[in-house]
């Protein structure tokens, strides 16, 4: 029974909580412009590390605002609570997003031409 | 071999022990029937008793629509040449006394459809008996030594690194049920899998008074009696990603309230031991029997909550790919090309439930 | 025949003047107030209570509490009944009901028993080597073992009590109202801190309450105590908690607590409130339970710890012998022989295996006559039902044998002594890790995340000196560390006898040497002995779970509290390891065995779920509809006439909808209410067609898509203004629709000024369709124009419907001209009653959802969930003309692309029109093209859904075949398990294929 703090409502038990798998996902901007192997990538891979997970929530039943999250999958300790579009603060957070595959996968690259 | 524990310590002593083939698609059909053919003859095969039970799986209908989906996977499972059969709520009563089966129930049982050659086995014993069978035919078993790292080679795999030194080898086969994605890491790949609590408990040891396997999906539950008299019970996994093998309070408390829904005088007994595994699942919730990118290397993975019934004939297929470096007819939809071309098998009606 | 009484003249926390009448077997007895079952049985000289699990060996009570292997009983009658009680936590009340288990004929006379003759071939694991053969005759034994197996019986019917949960916040929870407990407490709550102190026992004290030879400051112990305990109770953020067994430490300080009440507080309470607990500071003073040394017969009736021993004495006035021997390895046991002296008790020797003893308590045993026989151990005992005499030698230097002569003492009860074993469950539950401390010989607390500090016994602290120093300190920093100031209070002071070291005599040698070790048990109720490990050894099962699964030992009901530490000694023996080499299992809660109707709580019977109901509901039931449950919602199946079968019913219901006037209460849809400048974008985003072009007062049929571009949701969402949508969703959808936009919302598209609030309870809807409806509506809708140019089909207008504000939309899922009325909720039901009332000279006929989907299947139009199944595409389903080819996105289009899904032969909606006439093929039957003779076939389908069409006059199917379009005319096969039903393989519309009717 995780003790989540909601940016919003303050902590509450998880069972409130919808989780919502990975953090950090863009959407590719052109996902036509993808392989097949390189769009199974954005839908189906999902960072399942024994150790920090960037991950997000959703307070469902409670303010129903999606958040990020750090969390280390070997122990349940919660690091921090952050907005969506936000990075973490924390530099093992930071350190978690920055080494994750993904930054480099071609979806994302993708999704980062629609930004830049 | 290599364990990083105890034989038999991760999923496969934890789980509740239900096997039965009965199964949507022909993909799965096909495998978990293989699995069940095998179940059939493996005591025997392995001198071991494994307490192989074909008590029967009931599979409960709380609704139209689940009459429906039901009809629908019975009927593909009879074409698939595997027995099951319908019962009616009536039918049910008889089988099962101690069923609240009145149609004021919340979720009334409108009916269900049972494997008559589906049960459970003694899961430590599999374990067991195999590990002894494996020892017999000159295969070495090493305990409390983990796999932590690949000796890769131009994309071919080479041996492993492991807490006791390396070792070398020409072809690798991982089943590393819960870890899966963290020794894939290891050879530098990903796999489709997410890791989350499953979890499982028993009640004090009573008397008979449950002889079948009873699934519900409707409810969230399944429930079966050991021969020692425990009431053995599980739901779903925890919506979370987590290697604690602990999971949340709010998935005991809604899997005994369906218990308690469905059999009444489950109330008075006392949960026993509660205890929580891990489960890799994939999206389509069926496995992974597959060829790597890396060469030589090998998974059978993302079993989610249904490895236990599969363990014969799991085994026995991916032996086969191992061996030939090619899946066979079995094996081949399991592996890992379905997520890129998008031919899924998606189970998530069987294995709604945890099983 | 009267019973010899166990009683003492004095002393004891019972109440004398209140007698307490109980059964026990069916036999009357009568015990104090105060008394446990187990205290009560003892005062009435009922030493054998139980049989053992495997060899029905005869059991007596071990242990004071909740640790406890043997005296398990069956508590109450008829559907209040409860297996597997401990006697020893039992609060005696009048007229308890109380028989013992897993015995046949009689406790006494136990056929049974035979086993224990048998034990030579039933080791550890015999099961796995035997009952082989014949192949397939395992479930004939199977039969037999089963009947043998369990303990207690489960009630015959429904509990007839009820239980409460309870949530609760605390700055600092304390387990355990010990001396540490206690301590702990005090410091916390004197600070201000919310604190919650927890015991299983019915009264605060733990073992302050069975101390007769400890004072503080200068008092008895149960005398200080009752000062300390009303300080505790004047504390207004302190609650204390009684009956209460803290049974699990999940993560983030989150604690599940069972109270008992109701048999205490009346049946009119709950039976158990279940506690959940979320605390800051979690302080441990779980104690420790002593563990008995493993000797030969060491099981036999009279046998008992020997802090039991003392319990029974000092808060019982029992004593469970007459002449009771000690037997130990510690000083501690030295105190219950004083205490058995004090009360009068004869007491022939003590047994303590260590050659040198000294110290006070040794000291003050001599002093009182005590015989002590040091260097000297048990090796064999006799009496069958209860203990007749034990036989005593001297050991050798290292243990490992005995020498000199064999001494047989007569004594009725034996109190053993084997150290003790800190309570650290729920330290390890919570994630703690253990580390072994060889000087107690036992696993203590290590380290841990969570915010949990174990003290006193738990934490490896055997004084109550220490005790209460570690509690205060703990408790005072806990308070400190939730915020709260520490208020200083000096320490009681303590005088107690000072203990010198135990030794560890794990396995006491058997009397004759060489011989196996068969009836030294180690885990009393799974019948585990010294053998049985010794045998899991020999046979590989080393490590420590193995030898826990292959022996059983610990897995029991007392989940092995006295037996743990044994075992893996034992083990540790065997293999020439250390124990922390053998290692230790994991603990999992529950600590104690837990009412799982407690777990339940409430959500069952009519409140497991909601049942969600529309507001035309009580009209539905005044007219005799069925009901089918969709979602958590209860629908209108259709309205039976007197006489009428449900075919007749919906035959009669869809003729009315075709030929003059339906009514359908639509009012479960999901709606969700759309709003923002971006929300024409955000359509255009989720659904498969364009939306950026819908005018107002417009509504459009839509496809929602998952990312993998299988069929999600469907729906019709209608332009209300400019920036504002009434969306639509599947009855069942609407949830998880919801959800799904809001995620995309807040997560991908923060930019989208757009805003989502579900409506779906805040309209009724009355869904009038037929070529008579337009005619119906105007008798009742006068300010809106309802021609077919003024309000178009796919369209919505506001108005007034039989004086009510409406919105009306013209969409249709029956084919027919149709008005979607939508009112106020609070207005459904008088909406629903003017429809009928002025539609009746019409031939208005309500139908219900088995009508609407007749109506829709023949039309073609799919169901969500019906003719999908999450591995279906808007292409499987003929919809191409829904899937934009201009939009450059949208979600699922680039999952649409994939290679699998472009396959020609996917399966594809067809219509399939049975040969026979009559036939109507069953839903979920499945399609071959070649009939074999019997199974395997192979399967290119199945059917979705199938109905006899009254409009039709003929069965119509929909199915999902592979390649179905191309198989237009065809033939193909549908063998079910008795008959092969042949049908054409049709476009899947069979009426009005055009739409013209619904246009009109």
């Amino acid at each position: 029974m995780l003790l989540i703090n909601c940016p919003w409502c303050g902590p509450r038990d998880d069972a409130e909580f919808h989780y919502g798998g990975e953090a950090h996902i863009l959407r590719p901007a052109n996902p036509s412009a993808l392989s097949d192997e390189e769009f199974a990538e954005y839908l189906f891979l999902q960072q399942n590390p024994r150790g920090l997970h960037l991950e997000r929530w959703c307070h469902s039943d409670g303010c129903r605002r999606w958040f990020n999250m750090v969390r280390d999958t070997a122990t349940n300790r919660i690091l921090e609570v952050y907005p969506m579009g936000e990075l973490p603060s924390s530099q093992s957070g930071l350190a978690a997003w920055r080494n994750n595959w993904r930054r480099n996968s071609a979806a994302e690259r993708n999704a980062r031409n629609r930004v830049e | 071999m290599l364990e990083k524990g105890w034989i038999g310590g991760g999923n496969t002593g934890r789980n509740t022990t239900i096997i039965r083939s009965n199964y949507l698609w022909d993909e799965s059909a096909a495998i978990y029937e293989h699995a069940m053919k095998l179940w059939e003859g493996l005591s025997q095969e392995l001198n071991f008793n494994l307490m192989f039970s074909q008590r029967g799986v009931l599979t409960l209908a709380h609704s139209e629509h689940e009459l429906r989906e039901m009809r629908r996977r019975v009927e593909a499972i009879r074409l698939n040449g595997i027995d099951s059969d319908v019962l009616t709520p009536d039918e049910i009563k008889r089988l099962v006394p101690i069923m609240d089966t009145s149609p004021n129930l919340r979720y009334p049982v409108m009916g269900g459809f049972i494997q008559r050659r589906g049960g459970t086995a003694r899961h430590d014993a599999v374990a067991w008996g195999y590990a002894r069978a494996a020892d017999a035919r000159g295969v070495d078993i090493i305990q409390n030594c983990a796999v932590t790292g690949f000796r890769i080679d131009q994309g071919t795999v080479r041996g492993v690194e492991t807490t006791r030194g390396p070792i070398r080898a020409s072809k690798v086969a991982c089943v590393v049920a819960g870890h899966a994605g963290v020794v894939a890491e290891m050879a530098g790949f990903r796999l489709p899998v997410t890791s989350r609590p499953l979890q499982a408990l028993v009640s004090e040891p009573i008397k008979p008074i449950l002889d079948v396997v009873i699934m519900s999906n409707a409810v969230h539950m399944y429930v079966s009696q050991s021969d020692k008299g425990e009431m053995v019970l599980g739901a779903g996994t925890d919506s979370y990603n987590s290697y604690t093998q602990r999971g949340s309070m709010t998935v005991i408390e809604g899997m005994l309230a369906a218990a308690v829904e469905l059999f009444p005088c489950l109330s008075r007994l006392s949960m026993l031991r509660s205890w929580g595994g891990i489960v890799d699942t994939c999206p389509d919730a069926s496995p992974i029997i597959s060829r790597t990118p890396v060469r030589n290397l090998y998974f059978n993975c993302g079993w989610g909550t249904g490895g236990f019934k599969a363990t014969p004939g799991s085994g026995h297929v991916f032996a086969d790919l191992v061996a030939r470096d090619e899946p066979n007819a079995i094996a081949a939809p399991f592996s890992l090309d379905r997520f890129v071309g998008g031919y899924l098998i998606d189970e998530h009606g069987a294995a709604g439930v945890a099983h | 025949m009267r019973r010899r009484s166990n009683r003492l003249e004095k002393g004891g926390r019972v109440d004398r003047t209140r007698p307490v009448r109980f059964r026990f077997d069916g036999r009357d007895f009568e015990g104090l107030s105060g008394d446990t079952l187990a205290s009560a049985l003892l005062a009435n000289d009922v030493s054998l209570v139980a049989r053992s699990f495997k060899y029905h060996r005869p059991r007596g009570i071990v242990a004071l509490g909740v640790e406890e292997p043997n005296a398990l009983v069956q508590c109450g009658i008829g559907n209040g009944t409860t297996p597997n009680q401990r006697a020893t936590r039992i609060e005696l009340t009048d007229g308890l009901i109380a028989a013992s288990q897993n015995r046949w004929p009689l406790l006494r006379a136990d056929i049974g028993a035979i086993n224990s003759l048998l034990s030579p071939l039933l080791p550890a694991g015999f099961y796995y080597k035997t009952f082989m053969w014949p192949p397939g005759w395992w479930l004939r034994y199977e039969h037999w073992i089963r009947r043998v197996a369990g303990l207690g019986r489960a009630p015959p019917g429904p509990d007839p009590d009820h239980y409460r949960q309870v949530h609760a916040h605390c700055d600092v929870l304390v387990v355990g109202a010990g001396p540490a407990g206690l301590a702990a407490a005090a410091a916390a709550g004197r600070s201000g801190a919310r604190v919650i102190l927890a015991d299983e026992q019915s009264e605060p004290g733990g073992s302050l309450l069975a101390e007769d030879d400890v004072e503080i400051d200068g008092r008895p112990a149960a005398d200080w105590l009752p000062t300390l305990i009303a300080d505790l109770q004047a504390m207004p953020e302190l609650t204390v908690l009684t009956r209460t067994a803290v049974n699990g430490l999940h993560d983030h300080g989150f604690l599940t607590m069972l109270q008992n009440r109701a048999a205490h507080e009346g049946t009119a309470r709950p039976r158990c409130t279940l506690w959940k607990v979320r605390a800051r500071h979690v302080v441990l003073a779980t104690g420790a339970h002593e563990r008995p040394l493993v000797f030969a017969d060491n099981d036999r009736p009279g046998i008992m710890l020997a802090s039991a021993v003392r319990g029974y004495i000092t808060r019982y006035g029992v004593t469970p012998g007459r002449r009771v021997a000690v037997f130990c390895s510690n000083d501690d046991a030295y105190r219950t022989a004083l205490v058995l002296v004090r009360h009068g008790v004869e007491v022939p020797a003590i047994i303590d295996v260590r050659a040198n003893t000294a110290g006070p308590l040794v000291d003050a045993a001599r002093a009182a006559g005590l015989t002590v026989h040091a260097g000297h151990a048990v090796v064999g005992t006799s009496g069958w039902h209860r203990l007749r005499s034990i036989t005593i030698r001297q050991l050798s230097g290292d243990g490992q044998t005995c020498t000199g002569r064999r001494r047989t003492i007569r004594c009725d009860a034996l109190a053993v002594s084997g150290g003790w074993t800190p309570a650290v469950h729920l330290f390890s539950q919570g994630g703690g890790s253990l580390a072994w401390d060889e000087a107690i010989g036992a696993f203590l607390p290590d380290a841990t995340l969570q915010q949990v500090t174990p003290v006193g016994g738990c934490a490896g602290t055997m004084s109550v000196a220490g005790c209460l120093a570690e509690g205060h300190a703990t408790g005072g920093a806990a308070a400190c560390a939730a915020g709260h100031e520490e208020i200083e209070a000096p320490l009681p002071r303590v005088l107690e006898h000072s203990q010198s070291l135990p030794d560890h005599l794990w396995t006491v040698p058997h009397g004759r040497p060489g011989r196996p070790l068969a009836t030294h048990f180690v885990d009393f109720q799974n019948d585990v002995t010294a053998a049985d490990v010794h045998l899991a050894a020999r046979e590989g099962y080393t490590s420590v779970e193995h030898l826990k699964r292959y022996t059983t030992t610990g897995m029991g009901t007392d989940q092995g509290k006295t037996s743990n530490v044994n075992a893996l000694a034992i083990m540790g023996e065997v293999l020439g390891s250390d124990i922390p080499g053998v290692g230790h299992t994991t603990f999992r809660p529950p600590y104690t065995p837990a009412a799982i109707g407690a777990y339940a709580g409430r959500t069952i019977g009519a409140l497991f779920d909601p049942v969600r109901i529309t507001a035309m509901d009580p009209w539905h039931r005044a007219h005799g509809a069925a009901f089918e449950h969709v979602g958590q919602w209860m629908r209108a199946w259709y309205y039976p006439r007197p006489g009428e079968s449900m075919r007749q019913a919906v035959d009669r219901e869809v003729t009315a909808a075709r030929e003059a006037v339906g009514l359908l209460d639509a009012s479960t849809l999901g709606k969700i209410d759309i709003q923002g400048a971006d929300a024409a974008e955000f359509l255009n985003r989720v659904y498969t067609n364009s939306w950026l072009r819908l005018q107002p007062g417009r509504a459009r049929y839509g496809l929602m898509l998952g990312e993998d571009g299988m069929v999600m949701d469907d729906g019709v969402t209608t332009r209300l203004a400019e920036n504002h949508f009434h969306m639509t969703t599947t009855t069942g959808g609407a949830g998880t629709v919801l959800d799904w936009l809001e995620e995309w919302l807040q997560t991908e598209w923060p930019d989208l000024d757009v805003r989502l609030t579900s409506v779906t309870e805040h309209w009724a809807v009355a869904a009038l369709c037929g070529p008579r409806s337009r005619e119906l509506l105007a008798r009742l809708c006068t300010d809106i124009d309802l021609s077919a140019e003024a309000f178009p089909f796919m369209s919505m207008r506001e108005g007034t419907v039989a004086g009510i504000p409406a919105r009306i939309f013209r969409i249709s899922f029956s084919g027919e001209i149709s008005f979607e009325i939508n009112v106020r909720r609070r207005h459904g039901l008088a909406l629903w009653e003017a429809l009928v009332a002025a539609g009746e000279p019409l031939g208005l006929c309500p139908y219900g959802t088995e009508a609407m989907h007749v109506l829709r299947a023949e039309k073609g139009f799919i169901i969500v969930g019906q003719e999908t199944d999450g591995t279906v595409t808007p292409f499987d389903l003929g919809m191409d003309w829904i899937v934009s080819k201009t939009k450059t996105d949208f979600i699922g289009k680039r999952g649409l692309d994939r290679r699998d899904l472009l396959a020609p032969d996917r399966k594809q909606l067809v219509g399939l029109l049975s040969e026979d006439p009559r036939d109507v093929i069953p839903e979920g039957a499945q399609v071959v093209e070649t009939v074999r003779s019997r199974p395997p076939m192979t399967m290119i389908g199945h059917v979705t859904s199938s109905y006899h069409s009254p409009t039709c006059g003929r069965p119509i199917a929909l199915a999902l075949v592979k390649g179905g379009r191309s198989m237009l005319g065809n033939t193909v096969s549908i063998p079910l398990a008795n008959r092969v039903v042949g049908a054409v393989v049709s476009e899947p519309r069979f009426f009005d294929p055009e739409g013209e009717r619904m246009h009109g």
